[in-house]
This record gives structure tokens, C-alpha cells and sequence, in this order.
């Protein structure tokens, strides 16, 4: 009996606190390397042009979908005490939850049509590769297991917030404190072992184009001009001289 | 003032014979990849007709452009903000069909096949999924088919014709038809350029090519949508736009682009333009039937010398103003007014003009003998077989006296010409017609010689690329002397 605990903390050692470091230092040394050695493989690799119809009800849930509980995650994690404030008055607990429910039905739903558009069109399929099947396959378990999580371990803006943002915060702080985590049901711990291989693979699959979403574009005058000679140099009154 | 220098171009379209010579230079070139097979970076359709992609000059399918939105000018398919929703699914994208499938064929069908009654066939395979497809559409397809139901008569330019004038034009014995070779313009305003999320696209600031930088797009598509001619094209394959680079390896080199090198008409002219850089925001908002004349009151005159002083200030090089001295473009648009942008009310400033064209030749049959000429002076354009309307449509935002301007010179100019050559034109006739026509007996010799008897080095004034100066501006040439050449990509050291 004490013998198959100590395996069982093996286990738990291993997916909450050596996973989560191999997949994020995998996550960034690579990304890197592959911007700077590949950085044309960076695309959203759209196949919109081939296939236009389904595309709009699969890319269009699943992107509102999944940016909103990303989004959501991320509040969870970065501020849990004001979420927990938040929720502190059930109405304003219930709006959050229904929410972030409706993003995750958005981005099932989104990628089911995804699945069948890349199933069903024979344009579509030529540029479905072998890495673009596997992260479907884990977003389609990540998002189911947190839609199941939502539905039997109700309230997981609350509990999220208070015991599994303090579990990132230790294994930022690179002393992980698995002790949050290993009481938990298997669903949710399903669901953080997933989250783990998704950013694992990231680097490796087409999900690279997130990081190159163009925030610039907001900010930037309409037109690029890109000039082979120093303009501003070639105005000033040296540069004059020496010309004549 | 910023003056600044691009490379423009005319295509003659009264000499365009529609051999497609230009498009296939290009595809052996450019467009024979994987992912671009379906691409026509030059492509050369037949007016009126569809195009490619189908009905590309349809602004209401495809939002490509600009337009005036509280009197400033906003791109027609996208902005700041609306960039962000369109991000994951870009509603004004025209897909695959729109363009067509390409094909090959089942070559080894025809050896392979086993002996039997039937003569064994290559069937057609999709370049894109190789299966078998029926071929619905091609890059031509609809060439010469004027007067076609569904070609012809879905020409968007249509609209601003009457229904008389529309039905006239399926009448067999009145078809009438014309080529209209398209490769990018090179716009000065670009709407590609404003549209690109990533920054990819961009314009160069010595010549004004317009082009995407491939490693900096990320295949959000934007540019596709937003080109009102549709000359940016998506690569399914590596998931990065592409498009006509004007053969930009070949002018820094001296040579004209591979369309321009093979055209067989001699339709194609090529020089540099200068303009004034600050004034491009105003000039694209003008009234659409003030376009054309603004468009050209932005190309400024290489001969004055407050221009040079500024295009010198402005680094360009003294051989690059000769050059712009010399440009055949700067004749055909600015001086004698006879070639017009493509479509300007998309307020892009296209910097390739065309020449209008005046097939058929106008005459009348009097039972006997052919005449060319009219009643009046000039034959009446309005009741040509090809409405001024629709040339006017297409040429000058729907300002036809410009397009009736052109028409009226080449005229005067043809019965000049044949006063001189033929003489059954009495001179004094044709002097007249050369008058009304703002016209000069020697701007009509110009024009004819350069119209019809233009050498390459005419039609082609390629100004110097000046790479090596460009490149010591940014790096120092004798930084690489004592180091190992090409080839290596990582500094050659001993190690550690």
C-alpha cells in the first residue's frame, strides 16, 4: 500500500512539476530558434483561400472561443484575489461562469466544424499535415475536459483562482508546490497535463502563428516606404556638399 | 515637396494582339511553383468580359480600395479596427474558384493505358488535390468571347451603359472586343500596403516597386482583399501572398521585366516617373471626375529645375532624373495626355496607364468604296462600337471626355499620317483634325514614331539601380575584405 502511494507521487512529480519546466523551456528555446533559423515556417497557413464556406463556422467560434477562456485563464492566474472579490457576489460569479461556458461551447463547436471541414473537402485536405490532426486532437480534449470540468466541478473561476494560480506562481518561482494540485479530481488533472503537451508541441506546429499576431498594425502610419539610403542622412547639409 | 522616383509603364492597347505572350514569360518565370500554379501575375483578358478573377472590378464583392469615409479616405475592406475581426476568417477574400483549379493532365495514361477499341485519353488532374476534375474555368477563359452571356454581359463596367447600348453589344454584327493586358501597378497610393497587418508589404522607395516581403507575412490576407485589381494573390501552399515583382532582378540590371522584353505587339513601354510624394493624400481624395487630371498634376516635370534641385535633395541620383528625362511614359501621360490610369476612382494612383484603344477602326460602306471618315471632321466616338461610356468607365472614373481627348489625337494623328504616306488625304484636312485635336504636326510625328516605330530602347528607358551606391550607404564596402567570400554563413574562426 505505502509502496503504491510513493509511485502515485512519482506520477504527480512528474506531470505537475518536471512536465510543466520540459515543456515550457521547450516551449521558448524553440520558438526562438525556430523564428530565427525558420522564421518563414511562421504563418497562420490559412486555408481559407481552398475552402471558404465551412471555414467561416469552424475559424470564427473556435478563435472568439478559445481567446475568451485563454483570456479568462490568464485573469485567473495573474490576479486571483480580484477574481475571487468578483465572485464574491453571486450574480457577478454566475455572469463570469455562464461566459467563459459560452466561450468553450464557441471553440467545440468551432472545431468540430474544423474537424469536418478537414474531413469532408478535398482541397482542405491537402494541406491538413500529420501535426495539424495531432494539436486538433489535443485542443478537442483540452476543451472538452474543461467544459466537463465546468459542468461537474462547478465554480472553477473561485477554486481556479484559489488553489491552482498559486500552483503556477510556485512553479514560476521554480520551487513547485504540487501539494495544490494532487488533491485535485482527475479531470482537472487531465486537463493540466494536456495544457502541458499543447505547449510542448506549440513550437512545432502551426500554433506559432499566435506569436506573430500584428499588434503593430494599430499603430503604424498606412503606408511602408523602405529606402536602401539613410533619408534623413542624405538631407542634412554635409551630405549636400559632398554631392556637388 | 518630396520628390521621389517610380518606375511606371504604358501598355498601348491599340497594339495588344492578345497572344498572351507576356503572361507566359511570366509564369516560366515567376508562377510555376507549388501553390501558384492558378497565379497570373500578368494576365491578359478580354474587355468586355469577366476577367480574372471573375469580376474583379466588382467593388461590392470584393471591398478591394479606397474610399471616402467623412472626407478622409479609408480602405474599403478593412481598417485599424475592423483588421482585428477580420483576422480569423476574411469575409472579402476570393477563394480558389473564384480564380480556377489548375490542371494538368494524366500524361502516362497515354502509354500506359492497356490495348483496347478506344483510343486511350489524358484526363485532367488537379494541380491541387490530384484528382480528376472537370475543367470549369481557366486563366483565359473567356478570351474573345464578347458578346457572351455569361461573360461579356457580366462585365461590371457594363453599369454605366444604357440598356440600348447593353443590348447592342450581344448584337452579332456590332460585337466588338479588345485586350487588356494586367500586371500590378505599382500604385502610389497602394491599398495592399495599408492593409497588411504584418507590415510585410511595402513599397521601395528608389524605384516604387511594390512588394511583399516573405518572410514577414504571415498569411493574414489581407492585401487580396483590399487590391481593387486583385493583383495580390495567396499561396495555399506556404501560406504567404505573392505577387508581380516587375522583374525587379531584371531592371536592376538593365533589363526590362520578362513581360515587357517578350511582348510581341511592342505594346509595352517602361521609364521613370518623378512625383511629389507629400501630396499623394490630397490628390487620391479629389472628386472622382477630377482623378484623372489630379493623378497627372501629380507626376511632376524632370526638365524643371526646382524638381531636379528637390530630386537631388532628395538623394536621386543625377542619372536616374537623365533617365526620367528620357521616359516614354512621361510623354505618353503627361505630355501628350493619351495614356490613362486603369480604373483610378479605386484611388490607388495606378502607375501603369494605358492607351485607350480605337478597334474597330471607324468607317462607313457606301456600296462601292470603304470610307474612314464621317460627315464631320471627326467620326462621331459616341456612336462607335465600343461605347465611349464603357471606355470611359474603365479609363477615366467616368469622365469621358478624357478617353474622347485620346481617341480624337490618335485619330488626328492616323489621318495625318495617311495625308503624308498615302496622300488621299488632302494635308490641310489633316491639319485641321491635328488643331481640334490639340495636336502639333510635330507631337503627331513624336507620337507615331514612338507608337509605331520605337526601337527597344525607346520603348525601354530603364533608369540605373544603383545598388552599389545603396549598399555603401548601409554597410561598409571594405568591411568584407580579408574575410572568405561567399558561401558561409557563419564566420570562419578557429575554434575554441
Amino acid at each position: 500500500m505505502a509502496q503504491n502511494t510513493n509511485i502515485l507521487d512519482y506520477f504527480n512529480l512528474f506531470w505537475f512539476a518536471v512536465l510543466p519546466y520540459v515543456a515550457l523551456f521547450t516551449f521558448l528555446l524553440v520558438t526562438i530558434q525556430r523564428y530565427r533559423r525558420r522564421g518563414f515556417t511562421y504563418s497562420s497557413l490559412s486555408s481559407q483561400f481552398l475552402e471558404n464556406k465551412i471555414h467561416f463556422w469552424g475559424l470564427v467560434p473556435f478563435h472568439y472561443g478559445i481567446l475568451t477562456i485563454l483570456f479568462g485563464h490568464f485573469l485567473g492566474f495573474l490576479i486571483p484575489r480580484q477574481v475571487i472579490l468578483w465572485n464574491n457576489d453571486p450574480l457577478r460569479l454566475h455572469i463570469l461562469e455562464v461566459t467563459a461556458f459560452i466561450g468553450g461551447i464557441f471553440a467545440l463547436v468551432g472545431l468540430l466544424n474544423i474537424v469536418i471541414r478537414r474531413l469532408v473537402d478535398p482541397r482542405a485536405k491537402v494541406v491538413t499535415s500529420t501535426a495539424d490532426w495531432v494539436v486538433i486532437s489535443i485542443l478537442l480534449f483540452q476543451v472538452g475536459t474543461g467544459l466537463l470540468v465546468a459542468v461537474f466541478n462547478s465554480w472553477g473561476s473561485s477554486w481556479y483562482a484559489a488553489s491552482i494560480s498559486p500552483y503556477f506562481w510556485s512553479l514560476l518561482a521554480f520551487s513547485p508546490d504540487i501539494a495544490f494540485v494532487t488533491p485535485m479530481p482527475l479531470l482537472v488533472k487531465l486537463h493540466i497535463i494536456s495544457a502541458y503537451f499543447l505547449i510542448l508541441l506549440f513550437p512545432f506546429t502551426r500554433l506559432v502563428h499566435a506569436l506573430v499576431v500584428p499588434n503593430p498594425y494599430l499603430w503604424r502610419k498606412p503606408q511602408l516606404v523602405r529606402w536602401y539610403w539613410d533619408r534623413r542622412k542624405i538631407r542634412t547639409p554635409e551630405f549636400k556638399v559632398k554631392r556637388k | 515637396m518630396d520628390i521621389r522616383s517610380q518606375v511606371s509603364m504604358v501598355f498601348h492597347l491599340d497594339k495588344c494582339i492578345g497572344c498572351h505572350t507576356c503572361s507566359i514569360a511570366c509564369k516560366n518565370i515567376w508562377t510555376d511553383r507549388k501553390g501558384t500554379e492558378y497565379m497570373w501575375w500578368n494576365n491578359v483578358e478580354t474587355k468586355p468580359g469577366t476577367g480574372y478573377p471573375t469580376k474583379w472590378e466588382d467593388q461590392d464583392k470584393y471591398q478591394g480600395g479606397w474610399e471616402k469615409r467623412n472626407g478622409k479616405l479609408g480602405l474599403r475592406s478593412t481598417g485599424k479596427g475592423r483588421v482585428v475581426f477580420n483576422l480569423f476568417h476574411n469575409p472579402h477574400q476570393p477563394g480558389l474558384d473564384d480564380y480556377y483549379e489548375p490542371w494538368t493532365y494524366k500524361y502516362e495514361d497515354l502509354f500506359n493505358a492497356p490495348e483496347g477499341d478506344d483510343q486511350p485519353t489524358a484526363r485532367p488532374i488537379s494541380m491541387v488535390t490530384g484528382k480528376h476534375i472537370d475543367i470549369e474555368a481557366g486563366p483565359n477563359w473567356d478570351d474573345d468571347l464578347s458578346g457572351s452571356p455569361v461573360y461579356a454581359e457580366n462585365d461590371p463596367n457594363l453599369s454605366a451603359l444604357t440598356p440600348e447600348q447593353r443590348a447592342q453589344l450581344s448584337a452579332i454584327e456590332r460585337l466588338v472586343f479588345f485586350y487588356f493586358p494586367r500586371i500590378c501597378n505599382h500604385c502610389l497610393n497602394p491599398a495592399c500596403v495599408a492593409s497588411c497587418p504584418s507590415g510585410a508589404l511595402y513599397k521601395r522607395g528608389e524605384d516604387g516597386v511594390v512588394l511583399i516581403d516573405q518572410k514577414r507575412c504571415r498569411g493574414w490576407r489581407s492585401c487580396i482583399a483590399a487590391c481593387p485589381y486583385k493583383k495580390s494573390y495567396y499561396n495555399w501552399s506556404t501560406g504567404k501572398s505573392e505577387k508581380c515583382i516587375l522583374c525587379f532582378p531584371r531592371i536592376e540590371t538593365g533589363q526590362a521585366p520578362a513581360c515587357f522584353h517578350s511582348c510581341v505587339g511592342r505594346i509595352r513601354y517602361l521609364g521613370v516617373l518623378l512625383y511629389d510624394a507629400d501630396r499623394i493624400d490630397e490628390i487620391a481624395g479629389r472628386p472622382d471626375n477630377e482623378l484623372v487630371d489630379a493623378h497627372r498634376e501629380l507626376i511632376v516635370d524632370p526638365n524643371d529645375p526646382a524638381i531636379i534641385k528637390a530630386a537631388r535633395e532628395n538623394g536621386i541620383q543625377d542619372d536616374v532624373i537623365r533617365s526620367a528625362q528620357k521616359s516614354p511614359v512621361y510623354k505618353f501621360v503627361k505630355e501628350w495626355k493619351i495614356a490613362l490610369p486603369p480604373h483610378i476612382e479605386f484611388r490607388t494612383l495606378p502607375m501603369l496607364f494605358y492607351v485607350p484603344p480605337m478597334l474597330p477602326v471607324m468607317s462607313s460602306f457606301d456600296g462601292k468604296t470603304v470610307k474612314n471618315m464621317s460627315e464631320g471632321l471627326f467620326p462621331d466616338f459616341d456612336k462607335a462600337r465600343a461605347p465611349i461610356e464603357y471606355l470611359g468607365k474603365l479609363f477615366g472614373a467616368g469622365n469621358n471626355s478624357k478617353v474622347r481627348y485620346v481617341l480624337k489625337k490618335q485619330m488626328a494623328i492616323r489621318t495625318y499620317r495617311r495625308a503624308v504616306t498615302v496622300g488621299d488625304v488632302e494635308m490641310e484636312h489633316a491639319e485641321h483634325m491635328l488643331r481640334e485635336a490639340d495636336c502639333t504636326v510635330e507631337e503627331a510625328e513624336a507620337i507615331y514614331k514612338l507608337t509605331s516605330l520605337c526601337t527597344f530602347e525607346d520603348r525601354f528607358v530603364i533608369p540605373p539601380a544603383h545598388r552599389e551606391e545603396a549598399i555603401e550607404m548601409v554597410a561598409d564596402p571594405l568591411e568584407y575584405k580579408q574575410s572568405v567570400g561567399f558561401g558561409f554563413k557563419e564566420e570562419v574562426k578557429r575554434g575554441l
